[in-house]
């Protein structure tokens, strides 16, 4: 057993932006599948309500979430790498059947692995801004005199990946760690049991670079 | 002292002043309330005039037309205005097109020529029984079928447009008897149009009350706010003219030429035209105050798609189906008759064949530009496809079309399967001596033959029949707005605008190709995920084991 430390790793507005987001785009899920004609939940005209409030909500939550990320320098924990990007995608692939450990430690100046890094990147440099564009012009369709069809089409497609993409978080969360909870937990408390590893903290300034 | 207080009585003049405001502008509406208007007693509301003091209405009458030269004695243009109408001429001309009753063919009793002494009891004139109707007469002008205000005026439904003169039968042999109007007591009480008068004629359109509308029958002439929100009496208690504005007796608001969309919104005196026959003149064109959304609608779909969310809502079932070539079949007796159903309505009578009636009916929907083209006496028809008798034209593409309601009225009649013309039938015996007429002959043959004779159109002699469908826009029965349709009506799979596919409608599941495509997707996923959890266990099982 390696020796672990408790360390605070998600600070409280990173927690409350995780999880309001997460609530919000479930939301946006179940009414936007909705009005797309996939089932009946809340009725056509409450989803649709729902979903544009729900869609102006994210989007002020992301503007502040964008301003804390260049303001704390998050943003940097984003940074693609293709070091140990190779290892990591290995290690999904067949180390994790072999009971080898995860190929790259976390640490709180390095939170995401490289694929995380990766993906992560893709969904706010991609999916979000492709929902968020295709969802104000969807929204103000009429206003703006744009067609509908291929804004819905394209606002359609980005909700499938993104479905693509909530799915495999679920999976990766919730049963890779030691339990459910193990990676869990930290997003709610912000303290999480990480290795210790001291040549990786230059303190005082973080530098995810530094590994 | 004096100096001392002086602020204290400013403050208490400025509040004094304040107070004195408050007051003035809450007495403000109770100081512009209008007085109600009481109208003086035996004058119809409105009028200036009481007819009963007229020496010239005293009588007696012997028929309409004297009382109608009698009018003309003081309204010495009405009879010009008139004439002027469609009401009178029964002929319009709409782009290329010759319409009007007069030249158009339905689906419902087929054409007015060869039958006219049936069919104009209608005609807003006296004695339009043949085509040698004097159109420039103006004693021929009927004033009182629409200015009534007694209801004991009623043309007699075959006297070519006369109300009887004498103690008659009608239907012959039905017991229902038909009493002359006492026509000094009727003009001494005419007055402005109202729902049961407009509903005269119009209520029975193809011939008997809700037949041919959908949207209009004699449960509007005293219809509840919930039947009509506008027309209710315990609501608005609007009569048909407060939509459709008369000038010069010219009357707003018709099925040749339609509006099908008013990008002018609400009239304003000196600007529009001061027809209100048209949703938009008076609710505007941005009339949701609760929810923008449903604004954004007002331009691709008519206000009717959403706030009548049936027809036929009233008292009365409307025909939906007519089939002409079940006609003529004779009981045991080798008589004609008639089969009714449990309501009392008939389903089969051996003159006109075998109907279906229905209430709340759903309304089909389609894109319509306010263009319709007819299929007339003369136009040549294809057979082998259900003929549409007035084409309404329009598409999601063409910026000028909403959405529309119909009721889609489909027949089966007769055609000339040589010629590929609709056939004209003389079906009313016009005369004594006219025997070919198919009410009386039950010979499709020889109607069509005196029927096509009349209008001058070739006959082969040959008699088939071929499956029409007629559109007919609904406008009136607008329901009270809680009872307007939710969205789901039509943003659902398979919901009401399921047949207009030409266009991309949140909530329809479309863009196929995309469906298909995200499902597989997610489907992989999940086959992915499930999979690489299962490949797990085992080797933690495995891994357990070794």
């Amino acid at each position: 057993m390696e020796r672990t430390k408790r360390t605070f790793i998600y600070p409280l507005f990173e927690r409350f932006w995780h999880w309001s987001q997460a609530a919000l785009i479930v939301v946006l899920g179940l009414t936007g599948f909705e009005i797309h004609g996939s089932y009946r939940l809340f009725g056509f005209g409450n989803a649709v309500s729902i979903h544009n409030t729900a869609a102006i909500l994210l989007l002020i939550l992301v503007a502040f979430t964008i301003f804390w990320h260049f303001t704390t320098g998050q943003w940097k924990q984003y940074v693609p790498t293709t070091k140990n990007l190779g290892a990591v995608i290995r290690y999904y692939a067949v180390g994790i059947f072999k009971h080898e450990p995860h190929p790259v430690r976390r640490t709180r100046y390095a939170k995401l692995n490289p694929l995380q890094k990766l993906v992560y990147l893709g969904f706010k440099l991609m999916i979000f801004p492709v929902l968020a564009t295709t969802g104000l012009l969807y929204m103000f369709s009429n206003q703006l005199g744009v067609p509908i069809s291929p804004v819905a089409f394209l606002h359609a497609l980005g909700a499938f990946v993104l479905l693509s993409f909530f799915i495999v978080h679920l999976y990766i969360v919730l049963t890779t760690g030691r339990t459910p909870l193990t990676y869990l937990k930290p997003m709610i408390t912000g303290w999480e049991e990480l290795e210790e590893d001291e040549s990786a903290a230059p303190t005082p300034a973080p530098e995810p670079s530094a590994d | 002292m004096k100096s001392r207080n002086a602020p204290i009585f400013i403050l208490i003049g400025i509040g004094c002043l304040l107070l004195g405001i408050g007051l003035l502008v809450g007495a403000q509406p109770a100081a512009a309330a209008a007085p109600a208007i009481v109208p003086s007693q035996g004058v119809a509301q409105g009028s200036t005039a009481d007819h009963s003091q007229f020496e010239v209405l005293k009588g007696p009458f012997g028929t309409g037309p004297e009382v109608t030269a009698a009018c003309l004695t003081c309204h010495t243009e009405a009879a010009q205005q008139i004439m002027r109408t469609t009401h009178w001429t029964w002929e319009q001309k709409v782009g290329e097109q010759l319409l009007g009753k007069n030249h158009v063919i339905n689906n419902f009793c087929i054409a007015l020529a060869s039958n006219e002494p049936r069919c104009t009891s209608c005609h807003i004139g006296y004695g339009y029984k043949d085509a040698t109707f004097d159109f420039t007469k103006e004693t021929n002008v009927d004033c009182l079928v629409c200015h009534d205000t007694t209801g004991t005026y009623k043309k007699f439904p075959t006297g070519a447009g006369h109300p009887t003169y004498e103690a008659r039968e009608f239907p012959v042999g039905s017991g229902k008897m038909w009493n002359p109007p006492d026509l000094a007591l009727v003009a001494q009480n005419v007055g402005k149009t109202s729902r049961a008068t407009c509903g005269a004629c119009h209520f029975s359109g193809g011939g008997g009350d809700a037949v041919k509308h959908g949207d209009l029958d004699t449960s509007l002439t005293n219809p509840s706010r919930e039947l009509d929100v506008h027309m209710g009496v315990d609501g608005l208690n609007f009569t048909c003219a407060t939509c459709h504005t008369a000038v010069d007796h010219y009357i707003a608001g018709g099925r040749y030429v339609m509006q099908a969309k008013d990008t002018r919104g609400i009239d304003v005196p000196g600007r529009d035209d001061q027809s209100r026959a048209s949703c938009e003149s008076c609710h505007g064109l941005a009339p949701h105050t609760t929810d923008a959304k449903l604004n954004d609608h007002v331009e691709r779909v008519a206000c009717e798609t959403c706030h009548i969310p049936a027809f036929a809502r009233g008292d009365q079932p409307t025909k939906m189906w007519w089939d002409w070539s079940a006609a003529g079949r004779m009981n045991a007796e080798g008589k004609p008759f008639k089969v009714k159903n449990d309501e009392g309505y008939d389903i089969y009578d051996s003159q006109k064949g075998e109907f279906i009636w229905e209430r709340n009916v759903v309304p089909e929907y389609v894109w319509f530009n306010g263009e319709i083209e007819y299929t007339v006496v003369g136009t040549q028809i294809d057979p082998t496809k259900r003929v549409v008798i007035n084409a309404l034209h329009g598409s999601a593409a063409d910026d000028r079309s909403r959405i529309w309601p119909v009721k889609a009225f489909r027949a089966r009649q007769p055609y000339d399967p040589k010629t590929n013309l609709l056939i004209v039938p003389n079906l009313f015996p016009n005369s004594p001596e006219d025997k070919e007429a198919y009410w009386r002959s039950f010979d499709w043959i020889a109607a069509s033959r005196t029927g096509m004779e009349t209008v001058n159109q070739p006959f082969s002699g040959e008699v088939a029949f071929v499956d029409s469908i007629m559109y007919w826009p609904q406008v009136h029965m607008v329901a009270p707005k809680e009872k307007a349709l939710e969205c789901e009506a039509c943003h659902s799979p398979n919901g009401r605008l399921a047949a207009l596919t030409d266009f991309y409608m949140p909530g329809r599941l479309q863009h196929e190709g995309l469906n298909t495509f995200g499902t597989l997707l997610v489907g992989i996923v999940l086959l992915g995920v499930f999979g690489h959890g299962t490949l797990r266990l085992i080797s933690r099982k495995n891994g357990k084991k070794s």
